[in-house]
């Protein structure tokens, strides 16, 4: 049982590396890449190597979303989007050596800050102390629901998640707002008003 | 356009159990991982999958625009509904205890409702975004270019 619970630790563990080595080459590529079209599939790899790594981590419901929106939605509205404004990225004017100086600082800075943090899933870490046990022993006899992830979504946090459907709505309230036409008119006709206002 | 018999055939076969899957993912959130969330997106996943095999003006038959708008704000209010019921019934905002004469019935019937809501916003959102940005022509660009 002990070796078997460690090679199966170990087997997790080099998975997730080897997903984020995938993810950190995946990355680079859309770096290097003008070609916009081969940008978007390389996001939509990107997204799927997360989804994935997210699924190493047992956070399932998360993995989930990231497979759908990410990697689903968002490629579908990105070739929408290249569709509309043609398939290059266009050389860029300034050299990129101060943005890289700021975000190689940045970085740098984060992992130093990562060094202050509790070792990953450690269970004495303060966010599992506080208020995660009594969600996970009170949850599913309080609310009915085993899923404990649901249980804090939808009753435990449930002023947060009206936010986020507000957030939702918001978005798709200001999108509308930006690009839909009153009304289905002819195209020559649109563009003829486009001009002259 | 006959080339594309294959992706239509597998389209017709696939959608259906798509959004078969959504509705697992919606009610056996409970149970299982999923929830409104994710179970919106499958849903406008597959919409938006009818739309970009069929074409755009086949998928706005299917489902209105006028229809996608209006759902779009029928979750959100479903969702702060539930808290409205919750206070008319004595309790606190959203608050699910009760919703039913049992509390973890209650608890049970109120995440239903809620998720309900996500649902319903959430596809019908990701719905309205994918139409507007395929709906819009090139015309801006064309003459740029």
């Amino acid at each position: 049982m002990g070796t078997g619970s460690r090679s199966v630790i170990i087997l997790e563990e080099l998975t997730a590396v080897v997903l984020l080595t995938l993810m950190g080459a995946a990355a680079i590529g859309i770096a290097r890449q003008r070609n916009l079209f081969g940008v978007v599939m390389l996001g939509g790899i990107y997204s799927f190597l997360m989804a994935t790594v997210l699924v190493v981590l047992d956070a399932v419901d998360v993995a989930m979303t990231e497979a759908a929106v990410g990697a689903g939605i968002s490629t579908v509205l990105l070739l929408g989007a290249i569709h509309l404004t043609g398939g290059t990225e266009s050389k860029p004017i300034h050299r990129p050596w101060l943005p890289l100086f700021v975000v190689a600082v940045t970085g740098a800075m984060l992992v130093y800050g990562t060094l202050g943090l509790p070792a990953f899933s450690d269970p004495k870490a303060p966010i599992h102390q506080h208020v995660a046990p009594r969600y996970l022993t009170e949850g599913p006899e309080k609310t009915g629901v085993p899923n404990v992830v649901t249980a804090v979504l939808a009753s435990y946090r449930s002023f947060d998640t009206l936010g986020e459907t507000f957030v939702v709505f918001t978005a798709g309230i200001g999108v509308i707002a930006l690009l839909r036409r009153r009304t289905p008119r002819r195209p020559r006709e649109h563009d003829q008003e486009d001009r002259k206002s | 356009m006959r080339l594309d018999i294959i992706l239509r055939v597998i389209a017709k076969l696939l959608i259906p159990f798509a959004l078969v899957f959504a509705l697992y993912v919606q009610f056996h959130g409970d149970f299982g991982p999923g929830g409104g969330f994710q179970a919106g997106v499958i849903v406008a996943a597959s919409v938006i999958f009818y739309a970009l095999i069929y074409g755009l003006p086949a998928a706005r038959r299917v489902v209105p625009d006028a229809l996608v708008e209006i759902l779009l704000a029928v979750g959100v209010l479903i969702y702060a509904g539930v808290g409205v019921i919750g206070l008319l019934l004595g309790g606190n905002y959203l608050d699910y205890f009760v919703l039913a004469g049992d509390p973890v019935h209650g608890q049970h019937r109120g995440i239903l409702w809620v998720e309900l809501g996500v649902l319903i916003t959430v596809a019908a959102v990701m719905l309205k975004v994918f139409y507007v940005f395929a709906g819009r022509r090139r015309d801006a660009g064309e003459g740029g270019e």
